[in-house]
């Protein structure tokens, strides 16, 4: 398909603006454009049949099973869209007075509260944008609460597992703490004993996903929670599997000290094709002195206001008081539940489980338990015995209609097919996409070639990853030599 | 139970296929102690209309700039958002995708996101554009990041007519980076170019905006050759709107360019989510962070786009990542996409015309009202300061009475402008609305 570019006539334009005759003042010379940017010249009905256009070239949730394991891709309910451009928030600037801005204010103030109760813990920052975010600004915090008590010096070295998200050992390195790793057990948890030799008095926290990236609960989490705070350290509870948990065990409850929750997972804030997110944090109440400036609060006189005057706070981690587009939808999600959040983990496990069940015959089941909200299958016999790799599993998938599951994470299972069906499908969806995979095992023992040249029914053939990273054209030439390659 | 489709008799059906006989079985991992084993305290669930409900009687508690005659400004602007835009963001290809992992499966919004890096790349001047960030400030953190690991060297630069929230951003991220953050003071509303070049000296970078945050130009290629004779990188913050008159900043020298994208296709919205955007030029792209979108072929030699130099990341490269971004702002930078094919090149040389116009009319309306124009003797973009002559926040609480609230208390973040407001016109505002601003202002200032 062409690009927007491609399609670019000198002298056409969609946009207008009100006429008016006032004189437009001369910019400096030194400071005046040069050469005009290149950007699309193209009418109105054009533009809008270029993006309709590329939207059919796109697979979303509303198109059809999406099991992007760790993500939480579940239904994105359309009413919420419509709420988050209502004109009071649409239209509403970040910088209005309080009076201004109840409305807003009370809502956040409202998220807040519920996000503790959910997360078992005191209180609530809205600011951080992301699950990313919320990992460096829980960083920062315990960073500060050691320091605050003087042993920043001393509390250097975050632990992390090797099941984690790659986000979290990144953010240790950002937060300018030193990474240790551990080791997952047979059974799938952190291993115990090699913990205990790695926590002491220079740990400064654990960071966990519970249930982890195998989506399994980590049994042994009363005892991690003697180990780190037996040695004076906190723990950092990564909420990306939050799914699974909700209204039956709080991270609060399990001993973590501080938690991001990404609204864009259980809250259903819809992906965006990457984004946007929320990356809210929970914490306990000995790091609350330390949460993201402003905060919102309700004074005594029952309004709500935007507390600045916080003197042990870190600081700011991005602008205003977060993502509140994003924050309009999730409220709405959450108000549609209330206490049965519970049932809604309790399908979105029960779903996964039942996947799971029609599916470890055909494939390798790594540790074999039930499952949380989420499941890691391995291609490693697949691959062994027909040549058939967990990649091409995924790009098959794509000729029976479902987007493929995460692959190759975690790492600690080779061949990895991270499944995450979420609560929000049907059991036909399931049955319809256990039928795919099973009938792609068969495929890759009686035709081989059929499942390592798919896919064959999508807009593009298999894409040449390698090639993109050989020849780095990473925006359009307008004809000209492309950029070259090496830097 | 809302959105979820299984019946009774499917979940029977399904237990028996896991071989439990209840859904609280399927829990038996977790420990006795670590449950809840009460139900949630939340409000009862309600049904949509309800919510919807509830959602209204919150909206319409907000004084939003349909409601109110408003120039705040500082950082978001009030900037038309065509109806286009949320046309096509309503897509729910678009909406309710996730990052394109599996190309074959997202070449709609991998080429449009290769079409918003050629955008970004297109205003700035730069090589290459990342997918987004969070928003204006983070990408200044990302800057620092990516200087920081450039030069090795263990200073950046901020100017202090720079955006207040960026350099609170950088500030809060510096310690974990091994930076030490410095700020060039403004003197008369501009960077002096000397007390940068002293300030670069060792420094990783410097950050500096144009317009800056008071609305005036910096005189920026001074700033960026400031930066550049010391080896620090320069790097500025600039407005997308003001780039169709505005020079790119790659031609005056930058390494990077970086900025808030919400007044190039966004609602306000509180403050989010929005886009925030960093490009560089091409030695700096294995030190970029966040996705890049780069172009390819597939198995039958036709064109096609994917997820590249992953490398960087943190999925692959953890610890030694250039950044923990995943996820981003990809669909606020689609808006954007759509908001700047909308305008083309004329349409943003208009749009920054017709800000400078109306700008430079309540600038003068006011000054011959009597009001002082703070920093009069800069030229300035679509802000400016004026001075109201006692402290700003009783100015805008009784202006805000007669329905005009007139824009951004500057004592909030500068020494000796306490009865300074910082006021914002974009191509919303026509001639009127400042007759009745400069009107307001009379009434309750001086």
């Amino acid at each position: 398909m062409k690009l927007i570019y491609e399609k670019s006539v000198p002298g056409r334009a969609a946009y207008s603006f009100p006429h008016n005759d006032l004189p437009v003042p001369d910019v400096p010379e030194e400071l005046r454009r040069t050469e005009p940017p290149r950007l699309p010249e193209i009418a109105e009905p054009d533009l809008v049949r270029h993006f309709t256009q590329l939207s059919t070239r796109n697979f979303g949730i509303d198109t059809g099973f999406y099991p992007l394991g760790s993500c939480t891709m579940k239904y994105n309910p359309r009413v919420n869209e419509r709420l988050a451009l209502l004109q009071g928030f649409r239209d509403l600037h970040p910088l209005q007075e309080a009076e201004g801005a109840q409305g807003a204010l009370e809502l956040m103030w409202r998220l807040q509260e519920i996000l503790a109760e959910v997360a078992g813990l005191d209180a609530v920052s809205l600011q951080p944008a992301a699950g990313s975010q919320g990992e460096i600004t829980g960083l920062m915090l315990i960073r500060a609460y050691f320091a605050d008590r003087g042993e920043a010096g001393q509390r250097r070295k975050v632990i992390v597992p090797d099941t984690a998200h790659g986000t979290n050992p990144a953010s240790v390195a950002m937060a300018g703490f030193e990474l240790v790793g551990v080791k997952t057990d047979a059974r799938g948890n952190i291993d115990l004993d090699e913990l205990r030799t790695k926590v002491d008095g220079e740990t400064a926290a654990l960071m966990l996903t519970n249930p982890s990236t195998l989506g399994l609960f980590d049994e042994g989490i009363e005892e991690i929670e003697r180990i780190f705070h037996g040695a004076g350290a906190l723990m950092y509870y990564d909420g990306a599997n939050l799914n699974a948990v909700c209204g039956i065990a709080r991270p609060g409850d399990m001993g973590f000290d501080v938690v991001h929750i990404n609204l864009h997972k259980t809250f259903s804030q819809p992906h965006g094709g990457g984004g946007p997110g929320g990356g809210p944090i929970a914490v306990r109440d000995i790091l609350e002195p330390f949460i993201p400036s402003p905060q919102v609060v309700r004074l005594d006189d029952g309004s709500f206001g935007l507390d600045e005057n916080r003197p042990k706070t870190i600081g700011r981690v991005r602008g205003f008081t977060g993502p509140f587009g994003v924050f309009v939808r999730s409220y709405a999600y959450i108000r549609a539940y209330g206490p049965e959040l519970k049932g809604m983990s309790e399908v979105a496990v029960l779903n996964a489980n039942y996947l799971l069940a029609l599916l470890k015959d055909a494939y390798d089941l790594p540790y074999d338990r039930l499952c949380m909200h989420e499941f890691v299958l391995s291609a490693r016999h697949l691959k062994r015995e027909h040549g058939v790799a967990a990649l091409d599993v995924a790009k098959r998938l794509m000729d029976y209609g479902f987007h493929p599951p995460t692959i190759y994470f975690p790492l600690v299972v080779p061949e990895a097919l991270m499944i995450e069906p979420t609560e929000t499908e049907a059991k036909e969806t399931l049955d319809a996409f256990a039928d795919a995979m099973l009938a792609i095992a068969r495929e890759a023992a009686e035709r081989p070639e059929l499942v390592k040249e798919a896919p064959m029914t999508r807009v593009v053939r298999r894409l040449d990853e390698v090639k993109a990273v050989k020849q780095l054209v990473v925006k359009y030439g307008f004809g000209e030599q492309p950029v070259p390659a090496e830097t | 139970m809302r959105y979820i489709a299984l019946t009774a008799e499917d979940r029977e059906q399904m237990l028996a296929t896991v071989g439990v006989s209840t859904v609280e079985e399927l829990f038996r991992d977790i420990p006795a102690g670590v449950r809840l084993g009460r139900p949630l305290d939340l409000e009862p669930p309600l049904a949509e209309q309800e919510i919807v409900a509830h959602l209204d009687q919150l909206a319409s508690q907000n004084e939003h700039a349909g409601k109110e005659l408003s120039f705040l400004g500082a950082g978001i602007y009030d900037h038309y958002v065509p109806a286009v835009v949320n046309t096509v963001l309503s897509r729910g290809e678009f909406l309710t995708a996730y990052t394109p992992y599996q190309p074959e499966m997202s070449q709609g919004v991998l080429q449009a996101i290769f079409e918003y890096q050629t955008a970004i790349c297109e205003l700035t001047g730069m090589d290459v554009s990342n997918a987004s960030g969070y928003d204006g400030t983070t990408v200044a953190a990302d800057a620092c990041y990516l200087a920081r690991y450039v030069t090795g060297r263990s200073r950046v630069v901020v100017t202090e007519a720079t955006n207040p929230q960026v350099r609170q951003v950088v500030k809060t991220y510096a310690p974990g980076f091994g930076l030490e953050v410095v700020e060039v003071p403004h003197s008369g509303g501009t960077t002096d170019p000397e007390q940068v070049a002293e300030a670069a000296q060792g420094a990783a970078a410097v950050i500096f905006q144009q317009p800056n945050f008071f609305g005036c130009l910096e005189p920026a290629p001074e700033l960026a050759a400031a930066a550049a004779e010391a080896d620090a990188l320069p790097v500025a913050h600039v407005d997308p709107v003001s780039l169709g008159v505005l020079e790119a900043p790659a031609r005056y020298g930058c390494a990077i360019a970086i900025g808030e994208g919400q007044g190039a296709g966004n609602a306000m919205s509180f403050g989010g989510p929005h886009y925030g955007f960093i490009a560089s030029r091409l030695e700096h792209i294995r030190r970029m962070p966040g996705r890049i979108v780069g172009e390819t072929t597939d198995l039958a030699g036709e064109r096609g786009y994917v997820l590249t130099l992953s490398t960087r990341e943190q999925h692959i490269r953890r610890e030694k990542a250039t950044s923990n971004i995943t996820t981003n702002q990809t669909l606020l930078a689609l808006g954007g996409l759509v908001y700047l094919s909308w305008l083309g090149p004329q349409g943003l040389r208009e749009l920054g015309e017709t800000c400078m116009a109306l700008s430079s009319y309540a600038r003068s309306e006011l000054e011959a009202a009597g009001f002082e124009i703070v920093f009069s003797n800069k030229a300035t973009f679509k802000e400016f300061a004026v001075r109201v002559g006692r402290p700003a926040g009783d100015v805008i609480r009784d202006a805000r009475k007669h329905g005009v609230h007139p824009g951004y208390r500057l004592g909030r973040d500068y020494a000796g402008l306490d009865d300074c407001l910082l006021v914002a016109v974009t191509e919303k505002r026509r001639k009127a609305d400042i007759d009745r601003l400069v009107e307001v202002l009379s009434e309750v200032g001086r």
